[in-house]
């Protein structure tokens, strides 16, 4: 029943979720914390109460963001790593307009993420590009158009935005998406419509990719260059088009952050890592656009719950990030996983 | 003139030690054809390794305590490769998903350990490597005060190795089996290569030289280990790999102009036209010059042919 050809898709995920919270209770267990205690405290600061609910959304919001921008360029058979940079560009751009424009708040909110959303497409555009026009390997360009990011948007954040402040003023109230009444509801946690916007994005990707001509076309790319381009297929643009596309909801993620969660943008000394678990959560959600916020949804609990095990449990936040690690290792090893069922299934007859 | 670079000198090799060691060891990944983004993380686990082992062993073993600490980081690095290793060649995942991985990996269980051990998110700071004359060569007029005096003897170590990673990437038989696994796996498995071995090697090897990268960084640069020890210097070393033309000799040059540009944010404001530049563009240098070579403005840079491929016997 469990192997049915229906639910096979979902088998890998959910034995590489279970084999990773497992091992990091095998970890618990080694370290001498109690692992039911440590995964009790997990569960009580994800969920615990309304402001731990109202907190475990706002940290999914701009996951699910990440998620579909990495998902939507492996389905054209890319590897975009640069949704960190992405994500900085994205969230330096929408704070930018947020602080330098006066509209009212039906001009100004949709503007401001627009320009996060092209900001983070014009960061899609260059490896886009290179890819394209020279076949330059997509993840080294995007790695190091990361460290571009980080460092030119800190830059501009100390002699452009401010005069050499860590951090820029607060965004006018009409470009912001703090939603009060939500905020309300959960005892004062920072969710905001962020999290409307993010589904809204799942279901743009799931319509682009299933339905639209333009979906299929990267689809194809992604299946075989080769066969498209004897298809018809104009194979470059496809490719730019898949990397743009692909910025612009890395941007948006960004976007979430600057408008919604902080308000303003502050100098980073790393990464916001908001790129990096976007590739978990694309690899576990199998690049579908539900599977992603699912899986958005399944790793922003874990970031979320992690804060309450140190307190409750004395366990360190890191077990988190050792778990969602090795998650990815047992979903990119599926195929040891796949060839164990099947052994398995064997012996079953 | 010669003052100048007296100060300057010493300064951009120190830069550069842990870059050339770690980028050695993605040459010898990547031209196995194994991509290796978790360079990064090797150089985490080296880091950490190597200041906790200074921590532990500062009274036992004195002043040699740091040259034993790199040893003991570079062991644990290239055992910690072995997942790496495992998962891209045996069980064929993605090898850019495993590295990113590695990275995620590396950083929570040092930091986790840092907290379990040390209660605390940063460990103490240890005394690490000293600025040393070599003897002889600081004896040389002109040379000798530039390039051997208060230098690291590292910085040394890194550019011996390497020569020797060139020795063995190109004058031996190992070498040229390394570099025919990365070209065309399977001409070399129809010869009678075992792919795997090789890239098992390979890997680990890369693990071995990213854990003595991490570990001299930490030990000759920031003195403690925390969250934000490494940071990008994996990644610095995988663009000098990238602008290296996956050459030792390359990837050495390129560590040294990297690691130049990176002492320049710090000696800078004593060089005449320097000063002037602002620091965002040496600080994004590296990267700039690194995606420009890909672009083929600066020089074409070819990958190894199978790099990032998983080799399944029998499949076309």
């Amino acid at each position: 029943m469990i192997f049915n050809k229906k639910f096979a898709p979902l088998l890998i995920p959910v034995i590489s979720v279970l084999l990773g919270l497992l091992v990091g209770g095998i970890i618990m267990l080694i370290s001498g914390y109690n692992p039911i205690a440590g995964y009790q405290a997990l569960w009580l600061g994800a969920f615990g109460d309304a402001f731990t609910i109202g907190e475990t959304i706002r940290r999914t919001t701009p996951l699910i963001l990440t998620g579909l921008a990495i998902a939507f360029a492996f389905r054209s058979g890319l590897f975009n790593i640069g949704a960190e940079g992405q994500v900085i560009v994205g969230w330096l751009a929408s704070v930018w307009v947020g602080i330098g424009i006066e509209a009212p708040m039906i001009i100004h909110l949709p503007l401001a993420i627009l320009a996060g959303m092209l900001a983070g497409a014009l960061w899609g555009l260059v490896p886009g590009l290179l890819k394209a026009t020279l076949g330059v390997h997509e993840v080294i360009v995007t790695i190091m158009m990361n460290y571009i990011a980080l460092y030119v948007s800190n830059e501009i954040i100390r002699s452009v935005l401010t005069d050499h402040a860590t951090k820029t003023e607060q965004i006018a109230s009409s470009a912001s998406l703090s939603a009060e009444w939500l905020q309300s509801l959960t005892m004062y946690s920072r969710v905001h419509y962020g999290i409307l916007i993010a589904i809204f994005a799942a279901a743009i990707m799931w319509f682009l990719i299933e339905r639209t001509t333009i979906g299929y076309e990267l689809k194809s790319v992604g299946y075989n260059q080769f066969a498209s381009r004897y298809a018809g297929m104009n194979v470059k643009k496809n490719i730019i088009l898949s990397m743009v596309i692909s910025g612009g909801f890395a941007g948006v993620a960004g976007a979430m952050e600057g408008l919604g969660t902080y308000g303003n943008i502050h100098l980073m000394s790393g990464f916001t890592n908001l790129g990096f678990d976007g590739i978990a959560v694309a690899l576990l959600g199998s690049n579908h656009a539900l599977g992603v916020v699912i899986a958005a949804f399944l790793f922003g609990s874990l970031k979320e719950g992690a804060g309450q095990m140190p307190t409750s449990a004395g366990v360190p936040i890191e077990l988190v990030d050792i778990i969602i690690a090795l998650i990815i290792f047992f979903v990119a090893s599926s195929y040891i996983i796949r060839l164990a069922i099947l052994r398995f299934k064997k012996e079953g007859k | 003139m010669i003052d100048l670079l007296q100060s300057i000198v010493p300064t951009i090799l120190f830069f550069s030690a842990p870059l050339i060691l770690t980028a050695l060891g993605g040459v010898f990944s990547e031209r196995s054809g194994v991509v290796n983004i978790g360079l990064e993380g090797l150089m985490v686990i080296g880091a950490f390794v190597g200041i906790v082992f200074s921590l532990t062993y500062q009274s036992t073993f004195g002043a040699l305590t740091p040259w034993i600490a790199i040893v003991v980081a570079a062991i644990i690095g290239g055992i910690f490769s072995i997942i790496h290793a495992v998962a891209s060649v045996s069980f064929y995942a993605n090898q850019v998903v495993s590295g990113v991985a590695i990275n995620m990996l590396a950083l929570g269980i040092g930091v986790y350990l840092t907290k379990q051990w040390y209660d605390k998110g940063q460990t103490d700071m240890v005394e690490g490597f000293f600025r040393t004359d070599i003897p002889v060569l600081s004896n040389i007029p002109v040379i000798g005060p530039i390039f051997f005096e208060r230098v690291y003897a590292t910085s040394y170590l890194a550019i011996i190795l390497a020569f020797v990673a060139w020795f063995v990437l190109y004058k031996t038989t190992f070498g040229l089996r390394l570099r025919a696994v990365g070209e065309h796996p399977m001409a070399a498995d129809t010869n009678g290569i075992n792919v795997k071995k090789i890239r098992y090697i390979a890997v680990v090897l890369s693990g071995i030289l990213g854990g003595l990268g991490g570990s001299v960084f930490a030990l000759t640069i920031v003195s403690n280990f925390s969250q934000s020890t490494i940071v990008g210097q994996g990644f610095i070393s995988l663009a000098a790999v990238i602008f290296g033309k996956w050459h030792p000799l390359g990837a050495m040059g390129a560590a040294i102009f990297f690691g130049f540009a990176q002492s320049l944010s710090i000696v800078g404001s004593s060089i005449p036209v320097i000063e002037d530049i602002p620091q965002v563009f040496l600080l994004i240098a590296p990267y700039v010059l690194t995606i420009l070579a890909l672009a083929g403005l600066i020089g074409r840079a070819d990958a190894p042919k199978a790099n990032g491929v998983p080799y399944i016997k029998g499949s076309r």
